[in-house]
Protein backbone atom coordinates (compact mmCIF):
# COMPACT_ATOMS: atom_id res chain seq x y z
CA UNK A 1 0.00 0.00 0.00
CA UNK A 2 1.39 3.41 -1.01
CA UNK A 3 1.05 6.13 1.60
CA UNK A 4 1.68 9.88 1.26
CA UNK A 5 4.01 10.81 4.12
CA UNK A 6 4.93 14.40 3.32
CA UNK A 7 3.73 17.10 0.95
CA UNK A 8 4.82 20.68 0.37
CA UNK A 9 2.10 22.91 -1.07
CA UNK A 10 2.14 26.39 -2.52
CA UNK A 11 -1.11 28.10 -1.49
CA UNK A 12 -2.61 31.56 -2.04
CA UNK A 13 -4.83 32.54 0.89
CA UNK A 14 -6.74 35.59 2.14
CA UNK A 15 -5.30 37.33 5.25
CA UNK A 16 -8.19 35.88 7.26
CA UNK A 17 -8.16 33.28 8.73
CA UNK A 18 -4.59 34.02 9.81
CA UNK A 19 -1.70 31.61 9.33
CA UNK A 20 -2.09 30.13 12.82
CA UNK A 21 -5.81 29.32 12.33
CA UNK A 22 -5.06 28.11 8.80
CA UNK A 23 -2.36 25.71 10.02
CA UNK A 24 -4.49 24.51 12.94
CA UNK A 25 -7.41 23.72 10.63
CA UNK A 26 -5.16 21.69 8.31
CA UNK A 27 -3.59 19.88 11.28
CA UNK A 28 -7.13 19.10 12.43
CA UNK A 29 -7.59 16.75 9.45
CA UNK A 30 -5.82 13.90 11.27
CA UNK A 31 -4.47 13.12 14.72
CA UNK A 32 -0.81 12.79 13.71
CA UNK A 33 -0.73 15.69 11.23
CA UNK A 34 2.19 18.07 11.58
CA UNK A 35 2.00 21.36 9.69
CA UNK A 36 4.85 23.74 8.99
CA UNK A 37 3.80 26.99 7.30
CA UNK A 38 6.01 29.71 5.86
CA UNK A 39 4.66 33.03 4.54
CA UNK A 40 6.43 33.69 1.24
CA UNK A 41 4.72 36.86 0.08
CA UNK A 42 2.17 39.32 1.46
CA UNK A 43 -0.10 41.44 -0.77
CA UNK A 44 -2.91 43.89 0.05
CA UNK A 45 -5.61 41.21 0.38
CA UNK A 46 -3.77 37.91 0.06
CA UNK A 47 -0.64 36.07 1.07
CA UNK A 48 1.29 33.25 -0.57
CA UNK A 49 2.26 30.52 1.86
CA UNK A 50 4.25 27.31 1.66
CA UNK A 51 2.69 24.54 3.71
CA UNK A 52 4.58 21.40 4.63
CA UNK A 53 2.39 18.60 5.95
CA UNK A 54 3.74 15.39 7.45
CA UNK A 55 1.72 12.45 8.75
CA UNK A 56 1.66 8.67 8.63
CA UNK A 57 -1.00 8.81 5.94
CA UNK A 58 -1.95 12.16 4.43
CA UNK A 59 -5.52 12.35 3.17
CA UNK A 60 -4.81 14.82 0.38
CA UNK A 61 -8.47 15.19 -0.64
CA UNK A 62 -9.40 16.16 2.94
CA UNK A 63 -6.53 18.67 3.05
CA UNK A 64 -7.77 20.21 -0.21
CA UNK A 65 -11.31 20.50 1.22
CA UNK A 66 -9.99 22.35 4.29
CA UNK A 67 -7.86 24.71 2.19
CA UNK A 68 -10.85 25.47 -0.05
CA UNK A 69 -13.17 26.00 2.94
CA UNK A 70 -10.73 28.52 4.40
CA UNK A 71 -10.75 30.43 1.12
CA UNK A 72 -7.30 29.24 0.00
CA UNK A 73 -6.33 28.33 -3.51
CA UNK A 74 -3.86 25.50 -4.10
CA UNK A 75 -1.34 26.67 -6.71
CA UNK A 76 1.06 23.76 -6.83
CA UNK A 77 2.34 20.66 -5.10
CA UNK A 78 6.04 21.43 -4.77
CA UNK A 79 7.33 18.34 -2.96
CA UNK A 80 5.94 14.88 -2.26
CA UNK A 81 7.21 12.00 -0.19
CA UNK A 82 5.36 8.72 -0.56
CA UNK A 83 6.12 5.31 0.85
CA UNK A 84 5.06 1.76 0.08
CA UNK A 85 4.58 0.34 3.56
CA UNK A 86 4.07 -3.22 2.32
CA UNK A 87 7.42 -3.15 0.50
CA UNK A 88 9.20 -1.84 3.58
CA UNK A 89 7.65 -4.58 5.66
CA UNK A 90 8.69 -7.12 3.02
CA UNK A 91 12.30 -5.84 2.96
CA UNK A 92 12.51 -5.98 6.74
CA UNK A 93 11.29 -9.54 6.70
CA UNK A 94 13.81 -10.49 3.96
CA UNK A 95 16.71 -9.06 6.03
CA UNK B 1 -21.07 23.23 19.82
CA UNK B 2 -19.89 22.97 16.21
CA UNK B 3 -22.42 25.64 15.22
CA UNK B 4 -21.18 28.05 17.91
CA UNK B 5 -17.55 27.42 16.89
CA UNK B 6 -18.45 28.06 13.25
CA UNK B 7 -20.30 31.29 14.13
CA UNK B 8 -17.31 32.49 16.18
CA UNK B 9 -14.97 31.61 13.28
CA UNK B 10 -17.14 33.46 10.72
CA UNK B 11 -17.30 36.54 12.97
CA UNK B 12 -13.51 36.40 13.43
CA UNK B 13 -12.65 36.24 9.73
CA UNK B 14 -14.98 39.15 8.95
CA UNK B 15 -13.93 41.18 12.03
CA UNK B 16 -17.64 41.61 12.76
CA UNK B 17 -17.55 41.09 16.51
CA UNK B 18 -16.68 44.75 17.15
CA UNK B 19 -19.47 45.88 14.84
CA UNK B 20 -22.01 43.67 16.62
CA UNK B 21 -20.89 44.93 20.03
CA UNK B 22 -21.31 48.49 18.78
CA UNK B 23 -24.79 47.67 17.49
CA UNK B 24 -25.80 46.20 20.87
CA UNK B 25 -24.87 49.43 22.64
CA UNK B 26 -26.05 51.94 20.01
CA UNK B 27 -29.42 50.32 19.37
CA UNK B 28 -29.91 49.30 22.99
CA UNK B 29 -29.37 52.95 23.91
CA UNK B 30 -31.89 53.93 21.21
CA UNK B 31 -34.45 51.52 22.64
CA UNK B 32 -33.93 52.63 26.24
CA UNK B 33 -34.05 56.37 25.44
CA UNK B 34 -37.13 55.96 23.23
CA UNK B 35 -39.01 54.09 25.97
CA UNK B 36 -37.86 56.64 28.55
CA UNK B 37 -39.03 59.48 26.31
CA UNK B 38 -42.42 57.87 25.68
CA UNK B 39 -43.03 57.18 29.37
CA UNK B 40 -42.00 60.69 30.39
CA UNK B 41 -44.28 62.02 27.65
CA UNK B 42 -47.20 60.01 29.08
CA UNK B 43 -46.45 61.28 32.61
CA UNK B 44 -46.25 64.89 31.36
CA UNK B 45 -49.55 64.52 29.49
CA UNK B 46 -51.09 62.91 32.61
CA UNK B 47 -52.21 59.81 30.73
CA UNK B 48 -53.46 57.19 33.15
CA UNK B 49 -54.66 54.28 31.01
CA UNK B 50 -51.78 51.79 31.42
CA UNK B 51 -53.03 49.45 28.69
CA UNK B 52 -52.92 52.29 26.14
CA UNK B 53 -49.45 53.31 27.37
CA UNK B 54 -48.29 49.68 27.08
CA UNK B 55 -49.69 49.31 23.55
CA UNK B 56 -48.05 52.52 22.36
CA UNK B 57 -44.69 51.60 23.93
CA UNK B 58 -44.88 48.02 22.60
CA UNK B 59 -45.63 49.38 19.14
CA UNK B 60 -42.58 51.63 19.31
CA UNK B 61 -40.42 48.74 20.66
CA UNK B 62 -41.48 46.40 17.84
CA UNK B 63 -40.90 49.15 15.27
CA UNK B 64 -37.41 49.78 16.71
CA UNK B 65 -36.68 46.05 16.55
CA UNK B 66 -37.86 45.75 12.95
CA UNK B 67 -36.00 48.89 11.97
CA UNK B 68 -32.78 47.55 13.52
CA UNK B 69 -33.27 44.14 11.92
CA UNK B 70 -33.96 45.35 8.40
CA UNK B 71 -31.51 48.26 8.27
CA UNK B 72 -28.62 46.15 9.58
CA UNK B 73 -29.44 43.26 7.23
CA UNK B 74 -29.56 45.48 4.15
CA UNK B 75 -26.40 47.43 4.99
CA UNK B 76 -24.38 44.42 6.23
CA UNK B 77 -25.39 42.31 3.19
CA UNK B 78 -24.12 45.04 0.89
CA UNK B 79 -20.89 45.40 2.91
CA UNK B 80 -20.24 41.62 3.01
CA UNK B 81 -20.96 41.23 -0.71
CA UNK B 82 -18.56 44.07 -1.50
CA UNK B 83 -15.87 42.51 0.73
CA UNK B 84 -16.38 39.06 -0.88
CA UNK B 85 -16.23 40.48 -4.42
CA UNK B 86 -13.00 42.31 -3.56
CA UNK B 87 -11.49 39.17 -2.07
CA UNK B 88 -12.57 37.04 -5.05
CA UNK B 89 -10.88 39.50 -7.39
CA UNK B 90 -7.67 39.34 -5.35
CA UNK B 91 -7.78 35.53 -5.13
CA UNK B 92 -8.91 35.17 -8.78
CA UNK B 93 -11.27 32.39 -7.65
CA UNK B 94 -14.86 31.77 -6.60
CA UNK B 95 -15.10 31.86 -2.80
CA UNK B 96 -18.87 31.27 -2.50
CA UNK B 97 -18.33 27.71 -1.22
CA UNK B 98 -15.69 28.79 1.29
CA UNK B 99 -15.99 30.15 4.84
CA UNK B 100 -15.86 33.64 3.32
CA UNK B 101 -18.93 32.78 1.21
CA UNK B 102 -20.70 31.42 4.32
CA UNK B 103 -19.77 34.60 6.18
CA UNK B 104 -21.25 36.80 3.46
CA UNK B 105 -24.55 34.88 3.82
CA UNK B 106 -24.76 34.38 7.61
CA UNK B 107 -22.94 37.33 9.20
CA UNK B 108 -25.48 39.92 7.91
CA UNK B 109 -28.28 37.79 9.36
CA UNK B 110 -26.56 37.46 12.76
CA UNK B 111 -25.72 41.16 12.83
CA UNK B 112 -29.33 42.02 11.94
CA UNK B 113 -30.62 39.79 14.74
CA UNK B 114 -28.34 41.47 17.28
CA UNK B 115 -29.25 44.92 15.96
CA UNK B 116 -32.97 44.17 16.08
CA UNK B 117 -33.13 42.23 19.33
CA UNK B 118 -31.01 44.68 21.33
CA UNK B 119 -33.56 47.57 21.38
CA UNK B 120 -36.51 45.17 21.51
CA UNK B 121 -35.29 43.24 24.57
CA UNK B 122 -34.18 46.40 26.39
CA UNK B 123 -37.58 47.99 25.68
CA UNK B 124 -39.41 44.88 26.91
CA UNK B 125 -37.39 44.95 30.14
CA UNK B 126 -38.29 48.60 30.67
CA UNK B 127 -41.95 47.91 29.94
CA UNK B 128 -42.13 44.87 32.25
CA UNK B 129 -43.55 46.77 35.33
CA UNK B 130 -46.29 48.29 33.13
CA UNK B 131 -47.05 44.91 31.48
CA UNK B 132 -47.22 43.19 34.91
CA UNK B 133 -49.51 45.89 36.23
CA UNK B 134 -51.81 45.61 33.19
CA UNK B 135 -51.84 41.81 33.68
CA UNK B 136 -52.95 42.38 37.27
CA UNK B 137 -49.74 41.20 38.92
CA UNK B 138 -48.97 43.32 41.96
CA UNK B 139 -45.32 44.00 42.72
CA UNK B 140 -44.85 44.17 46.50
CA UNK B 141 -41.23 45.30 46.18
CA UNK B 142 -42.05 48.41 44.16
CA UNK B 143 -43.90 51.07 46.10
CA UNK B 144 -43.75 53.34 43.03
CA UNK B 145 -46.31 53.38 40.23
CA UNK B 146 -45.51 51.14 37.22
CA UNK B 147 -44.53 54.17 35.12
CA UNK B 148 -41.95 55.35 37.66
CA UNK B 149 -40.69 51.77 38.08
CA UNK B 150 -40.21 51.63 34.28
CA UNK B 151 -38.27 54.91 34.40
CA UNK B 152 -35.96 53.52 37.10
CA UNK B 153 -35.35 50.36 35.05
CA UNK B 154 -34.64 52.50 31.94
CA UNK B 155 -32.13 54.67 33.85
CA UNK B 156 -30.51 51.57 35.33
CA UNK B 157 -30.17 49.91 31.89
CA UNK B 158 -28.76 53.12 30.38
CA UNK B 159 -26.23 53.26 33.24
CA UNK B 160 -25.33 49.57 32.63
CA UNK B 161 -24.83 50.23 28.89
CA UNK B 162 -22.37 52.94 29.91
CA UNK B 163 -20.63 50.53 32.28
CA UNK B 164 -20.38 48.03 29.38
CA UNK B 165 -18.85 50.72 27.15
CA UNK B 166 -16.41 51.60 29.93
CA UNK B 167 -15.30 47.99 30.22
CA UNK B 168 -14.70 47.83 26.44
CA UNK B 169 -12.72 51.07 26.41
CA UNK B 170 -10.97 50.03 29.64
CA UNK B 171 -11.78 53.33 31.32
CA UNK B 172 -13.54 53.97 34.64
CA UNK B 173 -16.86 52.06 34.55
CA UNK B 174 -18.41 54.54 36.97
CA UNK B 175 -17.49 57.56 34.87
CA UNK B 176 -18.70 55.88 31.68
CA UNK B 177 -21.97 54.80 33.34
CA UNK B 178 -22.55 58.30 34.73
CA UNK B 179 -21.89 59.80 31.27
CA UNK B 180 -24.69 57.76 29.66
CA UNK B 181 -26.92 58.42 32.67
CA UNK B 182 -26.27 62.16 32.22
CA UNK B 183 -27.50 61.92 28.61
CA UNK B 184 -30.68 60.19 29.81
CA UNK B 185 -31.31 62.83 32.50
CA UNK B 186 -30.77 65.65 29.97
CA UNK B 187 -33.31 63.88 27.71
CA UNK B 188 -35.83 63.70 30.55
CA UNK B 189 -35.31 67.40 31.36
CA UNK B 190 -35.72 68.39 27.69
CA UNK B 191 -38.98 66.46 27.47
CA UNK B 192 -40.26 68.11 30.65
CA UNK B 193 -39.20 71.53 29.37
CA UNK B 194 -40.61 71.17 25.86
CA UNK B 195 -43.59 68.84 26.27
CA UNK B 196 -44.44 69.97 29.80
CA UNK B 197 -44.84 73.60 28.78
Amino acid sequence: MVYVKRIVLDVLKPHQPNTLEFSQSIAGVGVDYRVYLIVLEVDENTETVQIEITANTIDFAAVQVVIKDLGGSLHSIDEVEVCNEAEIQHEVEAD
Amino acid sequence: MFLLRRIKFLLDITHNRDIMRRYVVVNGFDGALTMLGLIIGFIVSEADDLSVILSVCLGAAIALGMSGLSSAYISESAERKHALDKLEQAMISDLKESAHGDASRWVPLLTALVNGLSPLLISLLILSPIALSVAGVSLPFTPLSPLYSAIIIALLLIFLLGVFLGSIAQVSWLRSGLQTLFVAIVTVLLIYLIAGS
